[in-house]
């Protein structure tokens, strides 16, 4: 069977909105509800987020999620659970992202193992280091598991293009330097960055996240990648819904629309 | 065996730069030339000067003669505390100043826990005219309200770290996270051997300047560099690291490190993360870490602030894996009657920090022979509340 993220990114005409949440949160047992609903909003991919005390790569808002999410409970283990239980009930691919500890613990290989059988396509890990994953890269290619890894405005080519070769799905390609969260419109040299991944012709296709919070950005993110990542803004759309299914119909309308 | 860094950034298997690529230009830069900038004799000169006249050392190494008596052995205490800002936390942000300097930064951040790293930093960041913003948990700007001044008058600007549960280990992450949105001008001073490589040794190197000093010291006063026993307590590890250093490859020399049991090693509120630790990632490194099974931090708890950190640097780790250092832990009561012991016996008042690692001397099997090098790390001014709040004095 082929990856669905392969399949998805190389299928399709139009850019790709992926989605990142956090598992557990705002409840527990909001996972599946949440993807059924993107699905349906017209969503083309989910990050599922695995909580961890210490995000230090990420602001204010998915700290938040992140701690709500532990403080219900949630771990790997319960995750790859939930994931399992909805894999049959949406057909876009899922990826996984989370820090390295949580996953160290319950095993690399374990986890790798689990997380394909539970369904998962991909996963991002951004604090593991290249080399580190070498040792791991034979295991998750025989599990059809893509493997993103991320480069930000102050990535060098060299390193870039190492990064693309080690990558699987799609390159990961942060907007500014900075931690996650939603910000204004891009800037000029945001732009240029984007153009200039897009003239190295990379094997991989990239997906811009980071930043993207309405429609000006999230066009501009598709305009030059195979589409955009959005996290924060959508954390905080459903922090405090109490329709979830409505919010999040709303929010990727109003993401993907021009007014 | 070996305890040098090796050039993956290891110590045996701790170590290692495990950051999120928005960090990755950062760390390389100073990964690529730090060794290089540090072994210029332009920048060894200014480092020993400034070490020399300005925070005053060498610092003395003094025969605690009654000490000595009441433990039946030749105790000496290699005096950090009377280094300029009360602690040995000096010796390092002198050494990454001059290199961020070199590397051309104008902006220089950092992380404090009870506030000793925070003034360390912003003294020297006041000493080079450069911009100076310290992280510090809204918790700990309470607990520790004269530091948090102390850097404000030397013109830093104390940012409190709101996430987590507020303290060093939220400080450390709001630094990074400021670091990630300030990828080019700003220089992060980490204050101990923690964080990703190349900060556990070259924050190591900074350091070493102790044990170097201990054994030209012992060398004039007992006719041999080598004492039977070194012993500072680890919180990061930083004081240790650097009173150990220069003996990791003196075998007979016994290294011992006192981490914080807090009201108990298992009591559930303690910081001794070698014996509730297990190998995990945090702040950049693979390390020992207090950590739940599903692999979320835990936070350590101490009476001192300068300790209760969820993990230790790498080379502690390793030391501790390998046996070459002998881990034992204090508790709040032990490290405060040890810190009005040594009031009462030496008139001196230790760091609470500093305190843990006199309260180990009891728990060693001293003979009337051993020569035992006490570091001690601190001086305990900025611990009064703490000591008037313990009151048994």
């Amino acid at each position: 069977m082929k990856n669905r993220i392969t399949e998805l990114l190389s299928k399709t005409k139009k850019p790709v909105l992926s989605v990142f949440y956090t598992a557990g949160f705002p409840n527990l047992d909001d996972t599946e509800k949440i993807a059924i609903a993107l699905e349906t909003a017209g969503a083309d991919m989910i990050e599922i987020g695995i909580p961890f005390s210490d995000p230090v790569a990420d602001g204010p808002t998915i700290q938040m999620s992140n701690k709500k999410a532990l403080d219900n409970g949630m771990t790997v283990a319960l995750l790859l659970k939930q994931v399992a239980g909805l894999r049959s009930k949406v057909k876009m691919p899922i990826v996984l992202m989370g820090y390295l500890n949580p996953v160290m613990q319950y095993g690399f290989e374990k986890f790798f193992k689990d997380a394909a059988n539970a369904g998962v396509d991909g996963l991002i890990l951004p604090d593991l280091p290249l080399d580190e994953f070498e040792k791991f890269e034979p295991l998750t290619t025989s599990l059809n598991l893509s493997v993103s890894f991320l480069i930000s405005p102050t990535t060098s080519e060299t390193r870039i293009r190492k990064i693309d070769a080690i990558s699987s799905g799609f390159v990961y390609a942060v907007s500014a330097s900075s931690t996650t969260g939603a910000k204004g419109e891009f800037t000029t040299e945001q732009l240029a960055y984007f153009n200039r991944l897009k003239s190295y012709n990379l094997k991989n296709p990239f997906l811009i996240g980071f930043g993207i919070s309405n429609y000006t950005t999230y066009s501009q993110a598709c305009a030059y990648g195979a589409g955009a990542i959005v996290g924060s803004s959508f954390i905080q759309q459903i922090s405090e819904s109490k329709n979830l299914e409505a919010d999040i119909h709303q929010f990727v309308v109003s993401l993907t629309t021009s007014k | 065996m070996r305890y040098e860094v090796d050039e993956k950034g290891y110590y045996g298997n701790f170590g290692g730069a495990y950051i999120p690529e928005m960090l990755y230009p950062n760390v390389e830069e100073l990964r690529t030339h730090y060794l290089e900038i540090i072994q210029q004799p332009e920048f060894q000169k200014e480092f020993h000067e400034l070490l020399q006249n300005y925070v005053g050392r060498p610092t003395p190494l003094y025969r605690a003669e009654r000490l000595s008596e009441k433990y039946n052995a030749h105790i000496y205490l290699k005096r950090e505390d009377l280094c300029h800002t009360g602690a040995h936390k000096i010796n390092n942000t002198i050494g990454q100043i001059l290199l961020a300097k070199r590397l051309g930064k104008q902006k220089i951040i950092a992380e404090t826990g009870a506030g000793q790293h925070g003034v360390a930093t912003a003294t020297v960041c006041a000493l080079m005219g450069m911009e100076c913003m310290v992280y510090m948990g809204k918790l700990d700007m309470e607990r520790q309200r004269p530091n948090v001044e102390r850097m404000r008058i030397l013109g830093t600007q104390v940012v409190p770290a709101v996430s987590g549960n507020m303290t060093l280990k939220d400080a450390t992450n709001e630094a990074m996270r400021h670091w990630i949105n300030h990828p080019t001008d700003t220089h992060y001073i980490i204050g101990s051997v923690v964080g990703p490589h190349p900060y556990p040794h070259m924050v190591t190197l900074f350091q070493s300047v102790i044990s170097e000093e201990i054994k030209k010291q012992l060398l004039k006063e007992i006719g041999q560099p080598n004492p039977d026993y070194v012993v500072a307590c680890v919180g990061g590890g930083s004081n240790a690291a650097g009173a150990f250093y220069h003996y990791l490859n003196e075998a007979h020399v016994n290294l011992v490190g006192v981490e914080a049991a807090g009201l108990g090693v298992d009591s559930g509120e303690s910081a001794a993360t070698t014996a509730l630790g297990k190998p995990g990632v945090l702040h950049g490194s693979k390390t020992l870490l207090m950590q739940t099974t599903d692999g979320q931090v835990i936070e350590p708890y101490s009476i001192s602030a300068g300790l209760d950190y969820p993990g230790i640097g790498p080379l502690h780790a390793h030391l501790f894996e390998t046996g070459r250092v002998q881990f034992v832990s204090a508790t709040d009561d032990e490290a405060m009657n040890a810190g009005i012991e040594l009031a009462r016996t030496e008139g001196i008042i230790p760091a609470i920090e500093s305190a843990h690692a006199i309260a180990a001397l009891s728990k060693l099997e001293l003979t009337q022979e051993d020569v035992v090098v006490v570091n001690l790390s601190g001086r305990g001014d900025k611990d009064l509340e703490t000591y008037i709040r313990w009151g048994k004095y």
